[in-house]
């Protein structure tokens, strides 16, 4: 070891590890300092380790006095660093922003339960982006589970505990199939380290042996992590989980948990199993047909929604069919796009999410469709976010979604056979999104009929009155921007770190 | 022939006790005891007309139009689940069918991984037990998630069932308190009591026998934990809670969770620490085979035998009574 910077993702991960049990005996309000405190120090501790990598190149820490096939280790890379530094910044700004439902809707003597989900999660998420060894992978899923959980039903009521319920038993199904993959896995080639498991699929699948039970492990762990990020035909516990939860566990579960599961999938395929051996196996054609499906009737679904937290959980379905399709493209290319897409998912819908928290504020708590008319006015800086959030998932240029759909487009012109039905699944896809999406931003911005203004629940909201909410939708809505405008650096640090992986 | 004699000298009779001791009216050794047949379940009329009124809305609710096009739809739910679950099942069994023989001996299992667990175990770990060297000391990392997986399942489970006192925000209705939940309890139980007045001692010293003996055979934190848990279980049973809250409370509970996990990150942070940065660890092995040896391995298993054993306690009265 030659530098301290190289102890910082051991560091983030202990240090949110511990936070849960400290925050046990702390009480609410210390447990809220704690948290935010956790959050911004190891976002601090990973643009060192961020910038420590793009200088010396990735490398193994390991957790312990033995070496890596028998102790356990990590494996940072460009990568991985830049993911850890940008989930720690949406968690800040998906806590921040949603303080003030979270401490009216969970329960007083419960708040510093919540901040133990959330440092624990924060933990999970940093494991599964570190990890090189797949068992330690399936311990942080769980741990990633059961707090998500929590996370659901900490508003107690019967639509949040029936989702968190559905939420559960899904999430318990992807988390078997993946333990059944890993099962398989080390059957064949002895090893639960990510780099020895690649050698020795190599020599499989050159020798030719095992190819039933190998594809069969790959089938299973991308089955069972696609139910578990909510792909097409297994996202039926979704909507309820996103559209009833507290604004910032809503926000927090769409952005970071299921791309926490995305980017394990994305590590899986290329330093586990090879990514040459992904793209010669049937497996990523299931993936392609699920993703352009998902697509097209998560969109479907969400024009028929007249809830709009429901609606913009349905949209989710949609944008995770978008990083799987890019996925069973199989090029290198289409998994850039789908990196950026996770990135540019990630900002724009927790945006949304805390966006529509701050219209239903204006409009007397009420979600559907008829309440919002007008609420663009009433509060004026959650209209504006909530407008670039929809562009920007429509994919209008300057957005990030935009700079997302593009590289989509390009990829799919190089992947010759799957060409034409990427490009008009992406068209279909991009004119539901306009629909929905602007026709929200339409009701928002048509002016309320006089006598429901004088209802005393449709009420002005100024900037000042929610002051973290509003700073919160500020950098939401610079992070977009900066994401759409600037992409020519962000995409360049994916395929280093894409190349890293390899 | 028999003839008929009077009440008094009836009740000398051997065939009256053993009639008494049949109907449960008297006991012959204790005298009156509980075993008194059961009266009649009388319900109130009020009880049964809610009753009756719930099954007439469910009924309705079942047979409405739109809820009727359900029921098609929960038919096709459940036999797709079955299919579902025959094709995983077939796939499954295809898949083993092309693995590794079991046992043979060039399996790619049997690899220098094992090798070096199972030659140098005791030498690297210092501990006799090559298990408990493996999950606490080469994999440490791994257990050290694991235990937190069992403290947020315990925390999820809190957030869900803990009924908290009301203060403030009075919106939210379903945390009222039911101060007739201690009266929910079971009378005082003699047999159970004096089974468990014998059983509960050796159960918890043969819990802490299996921590702290886990490095030297058989056993550890999980295993030692759980018979502790299971211990705890059966004297708030016995006893009931007001017994155990002398000693175990939610705060107890707490500060032993946050103390072990606490101890257990601590201990592991330096280990870690040491091991990636090749600084040469002051923790000594000892002479394996004792029972203070194998380095951090005998704190480690304190730490995860407190926190399994804290869970299975708190799981307990959490789904039992929703507070300490």
């Amino acid at each position: 070891m030659h530098s301290f910077v190289q102890n910082f993702p051991f560091i983030s991960i202990i240090l949110s590890l511990f936070g849960g049990p400290l925050s046990s005996i702390l009480g609410g309000k210390k447990a809220k300092y704690l948290n935010i405190g956790i959050i911004v120090l190891i976002g601090c501790l990973s643009g060192a380790v961020l910038g420590f990598v793009y200088t010396n190149g990735a490398y193994v820490y390991s957790m312990g006095h033995f070496p890596a096939p028998w102790g356990n280790e990590i494996r940072v890379g460009v990568l991985e660093a830049a993911m850890a530094v940008f989930f720690c910044m949406i968690m800040l700004l998906c806590m921040l922003g949603g303080i003030v439902e979270r401490e009216a809707e969970v329960y007083e003597t419960k708040q510093n339960l919540y901040y133990i989900m959330v440092n624990l999660l924060l933990c999970s998420l940093l494991a599964l982006i570190y990890t090189n060894d797949l068992f330690t992978a399936y311990v942080f899923v769980e741990i990633n589970t059961i707090s998500a959980c929590g996370l659901i039903m900490c508003k107690q009521n019967g639509r949040t505990i029936e989702a968190a319920t559905r939420y559960m038993i899904m999430s318990l199904m992807g988390s078997g199939l993946f333990l059944l993959g890993i099962c398989f896995l080390y059957d064949l080639t002895g090893h639960l380290l990510m780099s020895n498991i690649q050698e020795s699929v190599a020599a499989i699948s050159a020798a030719g042996t095992y190819h039933v039970p190998l594809m069969i492990a790959l089938g299973l762990m991308a089955v069972g992590l696609a139910i578990k990020s909510a792909l097409y035909p297994f996202h039926s516990w979704l909507p309820d989980a996103y559209g009833y939860s507290t604004v910032s566990s809503a926000a927090i579960l769409s952005s970071l948990v299921s791309k926490g599961y995305i980017f394990l999938l994305i590590k899986i395929f290329y330093r586990v199993i090879g990514f040459n051996v992904v793209r010669e196996s049937k497996v990523i054609n299931v993936l392609f047909v699920f993703g352009v499906a998902g697509m097209i009737m998560g969109s479907l679904s969400a024009i028929r929604e007249s809830n709009i937290r429901r609606m913009i959980a349905f949209s989710s379905v949609a944008q995770i069919g978008y990083i799987y399709m890019g996925f069973g493209l199989g090029t290198y290319e289409a998994m850039i796009a789908s990196t950026y897409h996770i990135l540019s998912h990630a900002a724009t819908k927790s945006l949304l999410f805390i966006a529509a928290s701050g219209l239903t504020d204006a409009s007397g708590d009420e979600t559907d469709f008829f309440s919002l008319t007008g609420a663009g006015f009433r509060n004026k800086m959650a209209g504006i976010a909530f407008t670039v959030g929809g562009l920007s998932m429509v994919g209008f240029p300057m957005f990030s979604g935009f700079i997302s759909k593009m590289l989509f487009a390009r990829a799919a012109v190089l992947n010759s056979g799957k060409m034409m039905p990427t490009l008009i699944a992406l068209a279909i896809s991009t004119i539901l999104n306009a629909i929905y999406f602007l026709k929200t931003v339409i009701r928002l911005y048509t002016p309320a009929k006089t006598q429901n203004l004088e209802k005393d629940s449709f009420r002005q909201i100024s900037v000042s009155e929610q002051p973290w909410k509003n700073v919160a939708l500020l950098f939401f809505v610079i992070l977009n921007f900066a994401l759409g405008l600037f992409s020519e650096p962000i995409v360049a640090l994916i395929r280093n770190g894409l190349g890293m992986f390899a | 022939m028999s003839r008929k004699i009077p009440e008094e000298q009836y009740e000398k009779t051997r065939s009256y006790r053993l009639k008494q001791w049949l109907y449960g009216t008297k006991d012959p050794y204790l005298d009156n005891v509980e075993m008194q047949p059961q009266k009649p379940f009388v319900e109130e009329l009020v009880v049964t007309e809610e009753r009756a009124k719930e099954r007439a809305f469910i009924f309705e609710e079942a047979f409405r139009e739109e809820n009727a096009r359900n029921r098609i739809w929960n038919k096709l739910y459940r036999a797709f689940s079955v299919i579902f679950c025959i094709t995983l099942v077939l796939i499954l069994v295809y898949g083993v069918s092309y693995l590794p023989i079991v046992g043979n001996p060039d399996n790619p299992v049997n690899n220098e991984v094992a090798q070096r667990y199972i030659e140098n175990g005791l030498q690297e770990t210092g501990a006799v037990n090559i298990v408990t060297g493996m999950i606490l000391d080469y994999r440490a990392f791994d257990t050290l998630g694991e235990s937190h997986v069992l403290f947020i399942a315990t925390c999820t489970v809190l957030m869900l069932l803990r009924r908290d006192k009301k203060i403030g925000n009075p919106d939210i209705t379903y945390y009222d308190e039911d101060p007739n939940d201690y009266t929910h309890e079971p009378e005082n139980d003699l047999i159970l009591q004096i089974a468990a007045q014998v059983l509960v001692p050796v159960i918890m010293i043969f819990g802490i026998y299996v921590i702290l003996a886990g490095h030297l055979g058989p056993g550890g934190g999980f295993s030692g934990g759980a018979i502790i848990g299971a211990g705890l279980i059966l004297y708030l049973n016995a006893f009931g809670f007001e017994k155990t809250e002398k000693f175990f409370t939610a705060k107890t509970y707490k500060r032993m969770s946050f103390g072990a996990l606490g101890c257990y990150c601590m201990a592991k942070s330096y280990s870690f620490y040491t091991g990636a940065n090749h600084i040469h660890s002051i923790i000594p092995l000892g002479t394996p085979g004792a029972i203070l040896s194998s380095g951090l391995i005998l704190i480690l298993n304190i730490c995860v035998g407190i926190v399994v054993a804290g869970t299975m306690y708190t799981f307990y009265v959490m789904f039992r009574k929703g507070g300490y």
